[in-house]
């Protein structure tokens, strides 16, 4: 039943466009999965997931950035609460000036998710109302999560 | 008068404001006592757990995450060792799952006492908190007795539990499971009727269904606002779909609500903990290859997990790069979520509902910071 949901989500996904927008799609762990490149995603594509009768993704349950090393990632779990069914939406973007689509326009709870990403991650996210530091302080330089972040051992009283 | 301008005045409601009883600001734009806009500021509790666990090994993670909702610990450290055994794909005994939900629901009955108390403290009632305290402090010794801690217990494993339960731990628990119902039963009479508690907080701090879902709001928030869902139902995980309970709901939506659905919740958790500790079977406590805790290498790979805590779902994400330490976990911690809302609820109420709308939504700062 879940790869018929895959299906049709890659396959609605693709006719917004009229072209291959989706680079991959899998299961992952018994749960839909796709993958799009950063340019792909779109307010389009993310109030179709919402808004279309069959899936109806209203939930936005969490959002994880990821580094690569060669690439960043950002990680959209959805969740259904009209059909109870799961997506994750893997969107690629290239490590120097990361950028994802803000979903905050469409979904309230990208809000602070997304501000924690942009502060631990650096990844930007054009349509954010407020994409400001959220844990750090503001004049905090780098961004942790990044694996070539070199940790201030004497800030932190470690040397 | 009124079209008389007035100019709006910032206030600043902690960090160390008593309500919040932990380290939170709200920067308030107050038109004399409307709320104009508020502005929740965190971080003052940070301590970058999920940077930490890309540098420990996966076992040596399990402690930390004890201190992110610490009155929630148990939910926190099954969660994360429950994506780390999604990626491994590994059958966990039997018995390990039971004592992991035993001691789940037991700890989510003492994190709704302690809202339950410090909430009626921050709206004026000095003794409630004593005798939740009290009921509370039973629960933690059982706990302390399976794990030898009070609070951070760091007992769940990745594939079991540490320790098996100690002889005659399981009729205890059964003993206090009678003690407990018969004591929260006495929590209506104290409070619940009162006309002062219900004036603070029938119709106060409303949330809609819409507002629910577009701000991602999950736990009892959620489901005192009619949407009903509960990890426990939605996806079962552990042992759930073994035991016959109830999720409370209600449609209100406004503080009262709230402080119903946790009272209900708490009686909904003593049922699964009698049921489970009447099932209980015999058998190994933890999958054997989770006893290595040093090797453990999980396939190469990603997953979301969730489970439901006391505030609401909490999730990790792992990432795996098949070497023996994560390249990411991603903590979905509720509270941090959750405390999002205020910046829209808060608008347009008054001053005086602050604190009883900010403490019904029940949030954990060493979660929101994380």
């Amino acid at each position: 039943m879940n790869e018929e949901l895959l299906d049709m989500i890659t396959n609605k996904i693709n006719q917004l466009t009229d072209e291959e927008t989706v680079t991959e799609a899998k299961m992952n762990f018994h749960k839909p999965m796709i993958i799009l490149p950063a340019d792909k995603w779109t307010l389009t594509a993310a109030k179709m997931l919402r808004d279309d009768e069959d899936l109806r993704f209203d939930f936005l349950t969490c959002i994880t950035g990821v580094d690569y090393e060669e690439h960043m990632e950002v990680v959209y779990n959805f969740y259904s609460t009209v059909h109870d069914h799961y997506l994750y939406v893997k969107v690629t973007t290239p490590r120097e000036e990361p950028s994802v689509q803000s979903l905050d326009p469409l979904f309230k709870s990208a809000d602070y998710m997304e501000r924690e990403i942009y502060d631990l991650l650096g990844i930007d996210f054009p349509g954010h109302w407020n994409l400001r530091r959220i844990m750090l302080d503001d004049d905090w330089e780098g961004h942790p999560l990044r694996k070539d972040y070199i940790t201030d051992k004497k800030a932190m009283g470690l040397d | 008068m009124s079209d008389l301008k007035t100019e709006t005045m910032t206030l600043n409601m902690g960090p160390q404001h008593p309500s919040t009883h932990g380290v939170f600001r709200l920067q308030l734009e107050v038109d004399g006592e409307t709320i104009v806009r508020a502005t929740p500021v965190m971080g003052y509790l940070h301590r970058g757990s999920e940077k930490l666990a890309e540098g420990f090994l996966y076992s040596q993670f399990i402690p930390y995450t004890d201190r992110l909702d610490y009155m929630n610990a148990m939910t926190n450290n099954y969660v994360y060792c429950a994506a780390i055994e999604e990626l491994f794909d590994w059958e966990i005994p039997e018995r390990a799952e039971y004592l992991r939900v035993i001691t789940m629901e037991l700890n989510r009955v003492a994190s709704h006492l302690v809202w339950w108390g410090t909430y009626l403290l921050d709206i004026g009632a000095m003794s409630p908190f004593l005798y939740a305290f009290r009921d509370r402090e039973t629960i933690l010794d059982r706990l302390n007795e399976i794990s030898g801690a009070r609070m951070t217990f760091n007992y769940h494993r990745i594939g079991g539990v540490k320790w098996d339960a100690p002889e005659g731990w399981i009729e205890q628990v059964l003993e206090t499971v009678k003690e407990l119902r018969e004591n929260i039963q006495e929590f209506h009479t104290l409070v619940t009727g009162n006309e002062i508690f219900q004036s603070r907080t029938i119709g106060v701090g409303k949330l809609t269904k819409e507002q629910v879902i577009n701000w991602g709001l999950s736990g009892p928030i959620a489901r005192a606002s009619g949407v009903d869902i509960d990890v426990r139902k939605t996806e079962p995980y552990s042992v759930y779909d073994q035991f016959d309970f109830n999720v409370p709901t209600r449609e209100e939506g406004d503080v009262y609500a709230r402080y119903l659905v946790r009272i209900d919740e708490m009686f909904e958790s003593l049922k699964i903990v009698e049921q489970a500790c009447n099932n209980i079977p015999d058998g190994e406590i933890i999958h054997k290859k989770g006893k290595k805790l040093m090797m453990l290498k999980p396939p190469e790979g990603e997953v979301y997990t969730r489970a439901e805590a006391s505030k609401g779902e909490i999730g990790v994400y792992a990432v795996s790069n098949g070497k023996n330490k994560p390249h990411r976990i991603k903590l979905r911690r509720p509270s941090f979520v959750n405390v999002a809302i205020l910046q829209d609820l808060l608008e347009g109420d008054s001053i005086q509902n602050l604190v009883s709308i900010f403490g019904s939504l029940d949030v954990v700062l060493g979660e929101v910071d994380g």
